[in-house]
């Protein structure tokens, strides 16, 4: 059923009872080309992006949980693509395009908003490396604006700009930046691949993988049975070293912990999401009106979704050092989610060295805006057996060749990328 | 995690003095290979559930220690400190 302002009409007519569920709940058949492993937003969309692009339809997603008990359902929700190295500009540039076109190309509501995204700087040094970065994303076609403290200051009044020691000098802006409704993308691409024929099986963790004389990928043991297929697929953010060790493989990630928040819903407040440079805080208002907040992972290795209490407490000061009036609103929830925090702080789209298996991992805590092309280019490597251009930076063994791509220049420790 | 760490030279104190370094690995040997070192710097066996990790006491004796802990409980089970470990396994 295609949704549309009619089809709205014609439910409500009808007293909403003719809604058909967004997609099947199917039982697993015995053997698939592709199986994906992890029914988070990259999997789901890696499912219909191989589907309606590339034209491979015999497709199952086998998720442990149900679809957006993940990391997709539990990020802060910002879309942006103002990153500095070669390796990542084009490629977040490419999700931000598909972002732009993705409601009308899956028939969803994903209440994608290019409210723009500001980062701040609080020294000469940041200015400048913030400026530096602005024009590396202008070089590639991206828009950047470097905004003096006067113009910051008409646009966002509220923030603390003569803060001691963390003075606010400029911002970076980017206008198409923005937030999107994590759940509708997890739900949009699970009914769009549902619609192309792939089965999406919820509550089915995969234990095993199976492999031939030759090493190659035959299929996976699940709480469902064994399930055949031709190539395997790894999409489990925070689990990839799980997963991935059930084919004998070790990978260059740590599983750490990251905190989200989000107040009692106020009036419109802040119009855009902005990014503290002094700390690691970010914000911005959901349309119901709750402000929607983060700030840095808990720095230990940790595969239990929630976090602790120092965080919390690091979290709130860093906000209310930015925004003093936040320290009025109450915080009404909060939650963390597991990911693959990698050795340079990039993620991985590859082959493996086993033949039928790919891996997309190592997603940090910025894997969400990259959803669209993270599928996209995926589903291309997996159809054609070779990188999208725009992903072909991302490979496994960057690390041994020495190309880590390290937008933060922290070098291998994945607790502070 | 848990909020408080037992040190084996302070005692037991809040977690926010320590910080956090990663996987206890040991350093292999300078003339070892490059597989080894590539193992070393950047692969990790990053189990779910039990797990030895150095903890640097910055706020405190200044000792890097092993913490032996579970990542999905935050059960602590021992925090010794690295020297001991590191002279053992010579
Ligand atoms: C608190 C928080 C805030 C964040 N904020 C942002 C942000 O503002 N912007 C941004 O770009 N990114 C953000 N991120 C990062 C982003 O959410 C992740 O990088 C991204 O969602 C990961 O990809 P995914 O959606 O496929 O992951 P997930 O939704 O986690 O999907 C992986 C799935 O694999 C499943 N799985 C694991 N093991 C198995 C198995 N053995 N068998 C079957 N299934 C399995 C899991 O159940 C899970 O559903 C944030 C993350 C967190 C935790
Ligand atoms: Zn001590």
């Amino acid at each position: 059923m295609r949704y549309s302002a009619y089809s709205i009409i014609k439910q409500a007519l009808s007293g909403n009872r003719l809604w058909k569920p967004a997609w099947r709940e199917p039982e697993p058949k015995s053997h698939y080309d592709v199986i994906i492993v992890g029914g988070g937003g990259h999997g789901l969309s890696t499912a219909y992006y191989l589907a309606k692009e590339f034209g491979i339809t015999n497709i199952a997603v086998l998720e442990k949980g149900y679809i957006g008990s993940g990391n997709v359902g539990r990020n802060t929700t910002i879309i942006r693509s103002n990153y500095l190295l070669e390796g990542n500009i084009p490629f977040y540039e490419f999700s931000l395009k598909l972002w732009e076109g993705l409601e009308q190309d899956f028939n969803y509501n994903a209440m994608v908003s290019q409210r723009g995204v500001m980062m701040l700087a609080h020294s000469d040094g940041q200015r400048d490396a913030y400026a530096r970065r602005g024009n590396a994303m202008r070089m590639h076609g991206v828009d950047a604006e470097l905004l003096d403290r006067k113009q910051l200051q008409a646009l966002m009044p509220y923030l603390n700009y003569d803060h001691a020691r963390f003075p606010i000098l400029a911002g970076l802006l980017q206008k198409r930046g923005g937030t999107v409704r994590h759940d509708a993308v997890a739900w949009g691409y699970a009914r769009g691949a549902d619609m192309h024929g792939v089965d999406i099986i919820q509550h089915c963790e995969v234990n095993a993988i199976r492999r031939d004389e030759q090493g190659r990928v035959t299929g996976v043991d699940t709480n469902k049975g064994f399930i055949g297929c031709n190539k395997l697929a790894l999409a489990t953010a925070g689990h990839s070293s799980e997963t991935a060790r059930m084919a004998g493989l070790e990978l260059p990630i740590e599983t750490h912990v990251l905190q989200a928040f989000v107040s009692e819903g106020i009036k419109p407040a802040i119009d855009h999401v902005i990014v503290y440079g002094a700390g690691h805080f970010y914000i911005s208002q959901s349309d119901k009106g709750g402000l929607v907040f983060g700030a840095d992972i808990d720095y230990y290795s940790s595969y239990a979704q929630r976090g602790n209490l120092a965080t919390v407490e690091h979290t709130m000061e860093e906000g209310v050092s930015l925004i003093p009036g936040l320290s009025r609103a109450k915080v009404l929830r909060s939650w963390g989610g597991v990911m693959d925090m990698s050795m340079d702080g990039s993620p991985i789209i590859d082959r493996t060295p086993i033949d039928n298996l790919y891996l997309n991992a190592g997603w940090c805590y910025g894997g969400f805006k990259a959803t669209p092309a993270s599928g996209f280019c995926f589903a291309h490597l997996i159809a054609k057996n070779e990188s999208h251009h725009v992903s072909r930076f991302l490979r496994l063994d960057r690390f041994e060749r020495g190309h880590m791509i390290d937008e933060a220049g922290k070098g291998p420790q994945p607790n502070i990328h | 995690m848990a909020s408080l760490i037992t040190c084996p030279h302070c005692g037991t104190r809040p977690k926010e003095e320590f910080s956090i370094r990663g996987t206890a690995l040991s350093r292999p040997h300078p003339t070892a290979s490059e597989e080894d070192w590539h193992a070393y710097v950047y692969l990790r066996e990053n189990p779910k559930g039990r797990y030895q990790e150095y903890w640097h006491h910055a706020g405190g004796c200044r000792r890097f220690l092993i913490v032996d802990r579970d990542n999905v409980t935050h059960d602590v089970f021992s925090v010794v400190d690295a020297a001991a470990i590191g002279r053992l396994s010579e």
